[in-house]
C-alpha cells in the first residue's frame, strides 16, 4: 500500500516537472524580449529540478544513488540559477536594457 | 525503450550539425558546439562507453567551450562570407556522402554478438583481464596495459599539441610582459557567482581525483581527471582573474606538469626495460606480476593526468594572455 502510495507520487512530481520544463521551453520561445525568455525559462527550471530530483529519489528509495541524485540536485541547484544571473548580468552590462516600452517592437522583431 | 531515445538523440545530433553549419555567428557556432558534444556524450552513454562519455562530456562541452570563446576574443564575432567554390564543394560532399552511406550497407548491426569487433580481440581482452592485471575496468586494463603504446601516443600527441599553441600563439616569458598587462580582474565585484564559484571549485577538483584514481575500477582515468580539474582551475581563472590563477599555479608548473607527464610515461616504460621486461611491460615493476601491472596503471595513468591538465590549462592561459594584451 505505501508503496503504491510512494510510486503514484513519484510519478505526479515527475509530470509536473515535465510540465513545468514544458511551461519554461513554450516561454523561452514564446515571451517577447530576452529578459522575459530568461525569467521563463530559469525560474521553471529551478522548480523542476526539485520535482523531478525528487520524484527519482523517491523511485530509487533508501540507497546509494538517493544519495548521489541530491547531490547533482544541490549541484543542479546552485549552478543553475548562478548561469541565469550571470547571463542577465552580462546583458545588462553589454548595453541592453530590460525597457518595457520596446516590447511591442521586439515581438515583432523576433517573429520575423 | 532505449532505442527510441538513441533515435531522438541522433536526430537532435543532425538538427545542431545544421544549425553549426547555417549560422553565421561565431559565438552562436560555439554554443552550438558545446551543446553538440554533450549530445554525443549521452549517446555514447547510451552505447554503454562511459569512459568516452565522461571524456566528451569533460572535454568537448567543458574545456573546449572555454578556449574556443577565448580563441573567438581575438577574432570577429560574425563569420565572414567566403564567395565562389560553392558548387565544387557541394559535389565533393554529395559524393563521399554517397560512399559512406554506401559503406554503411556492409556494417553489422548494432549489438550483433556476431560483429567482428565482438569476435576478434575482445573476448581475449575480457578474458584475460582478471587474470593478468586483476581490476573490475576492463577499459582502463585495455587502455594502460595492453594497448599502452597508442596511449603512450595519444599523451605524446596532447603534449605536441600543447607546444604547437604556445608557439604560434607566442607567449612571452613573464618579465617581458608590461606591468599593466592584467586588464582582466575577472568576476571580483560580482558576489554571486563569486560566493557559488568558491564553493564549487574545491568539489570539482575532488572530484577530478576521484576519476583520476578510480579509474580502475570504474569509468574514469588521466584523461577525464586532467580535463576535470582543468575545468575547476579554468573556473578560478574566470572568477579571480587570470593573474590569480597564475599566481597560483605559474606557467613554469604548467609545463612541468606537461613535459613531467610525458616524462612519467615514458620513464615506466624505459623502467620496464631496466628492470629486464619490455617497454611498458608493467609486471616486473613488483615481484608480483598482478601488483605490477597495478602499479604500473597508476603511474602512467598518473602520467596521463599531468599532461592533460597541464596541457589544457596552458592553453587557456596562452589565449587568455593574447586577450589581454593591447
Amino acid at each position: 500500500m505505501i508503496d503504491l502510495a510512494l510510486d503514484s507520487l513519484s510519478w505526479v512530481l515527475l509530470c509536473l516537472g515535465g510540465i513545468f520544463v514544458l511551461i519554461g521551453g513554450v516561454g523561452a520561445l514564446r515571451l517577447p524580449g530576452f529578459y522575459t525568455r530568461l525569467h521563463a525559462a530559469s525560474l521553471t527550471d529551478s522548480m523542476a529540478t526539485i520535482l523531478i530530483f525528487t520524484g527519482i529519489m523517491l523511485q530509487a528509495g533508501f540507497t546509494l544513488a538517493t544519495l548521489k541524485l541530491l547531490a547533482i540536485m544541490v549541484f543542479l541547484l546552485l549552478t543553475g540559477p548562478t548561469a541565469s544571473y550571470a547571463l542577465a548580468n552580462a546583458a545588462l552590462q553589454s548595453g541592453l536594457k530590460p525597457d518595457a516600452d520596446q516590447l511591442g517592437e521586439n515581438t515583432a522583431g523576433d517573429a520575423s | 525503450m532505449i532505442i527510441v531515445f538513441a533515435l531522438f538523440l541522433l536526430s537532435l545530433l543532425v538538427v545542431t550539425a545544421l544549425a553549426i553549419v547555417r549560422t553565421e555567428n561565431l559565438f552562436v557556432a560555439v554554443m552550438l558546439t558545446s551543446i553538440f558534444s554533450l549530445l554525443m556524450a549521452a549517446n555514447f552513454f547510451i552505447l554503454d562507453a562511459a569512459d568516452v562519455a565522461l571524456t566528451e562530456a569533460a572535454v568537448g562541452a567543458g574545456v573546449t567551450t572555454v578556449i574556443f570563446l577565448g580563441a573567438l576574443a581575438l577574432t570577429a564575432e560574425r563569420e565572414k562570407y567566403a564567395a565562389g567554390g560553392g558548387r565544387v564543394a557541394v559535389v565533393v560532399v554529395a559524393i563521399l556522402a554517397a560512399l559512406i552511406i554506401y559503406a554503411t550497407f556492409d556494417k553489422p548491426r548494432l549489438g550483433d554478438p556476431d560483429a567482428p569487433v565482438h569476435q576478434h580481440l575482445a573476448p581475449w581482452y575480457l578474458e584475460k583481464t582478471p587474470e593478468l592485471v586483476d581490476i573490475p575496468n576492463v577499459v582502463t586494463a585495455v587502455l594502460g596495459s595492453f594497448r599502452g603504446y597508442d596511449t603512450l601516443g595519444e599523451v605524446f600527441v596532447v603534449f605536441v599539441a600543447c607546444i604547437g599553441v604556445l608557439f604560434i600563439l607566442g607567449v612571452q616569458p613573464e618579465h617581458k610582459l608590461p606591468p599593466t598587462a592584467s586588464i582582466s580582474a575577472g568576476l571580483k565585484h560580482h558576489l554571486i557567482p563569486q560566493v557559488v564559484g568558491r564553493l564549487l571549485i574545491p568539489f570539482i577538483i575532488l572530484f577530478g581525483l576521484y576519476v583520476q584514481f578510480h579509474g580502475e575500477y570504474g569509468p574514469g582515468g588521466g584523461f577525464q581527471a586532467g580535463a576535470l580539474i582543468a575545468t575547476g582551475i579554468i573556473l578560478y581563472a574566470l572568477l579571480e582573474g587570470e593573474e590569480e590563477a597564475l599566481r597560483a599555479i605559474p606557467r613554469s608548473v604548467l609545463m612541468g606538469l606537461v613535459i613531467g607527464g610525458a616524462c612519467l610515461y615514458g620513464g615506466v616504460g624505459l623502467l620496464c626495460i631496466l628492470l629486464g621486461g619490455n617497454f611498458l611491460d608493467y609486471s616486473v615493476l613488483a615481484a608480483d606480476p598482478v601488483t605490477g601491472q597495478q602499479v604500473g596503471i597508476l603511474l602512467i595513468e598518473a602520467g596521463v593526468g599531468m599532461a592533460v591538465c597541464g596541457a589544457l590549462l596552458s592553453i587557456f592561459h596562452a589565449f587568455a594572455a593574447r586577450t589581454i594584451r593591447p
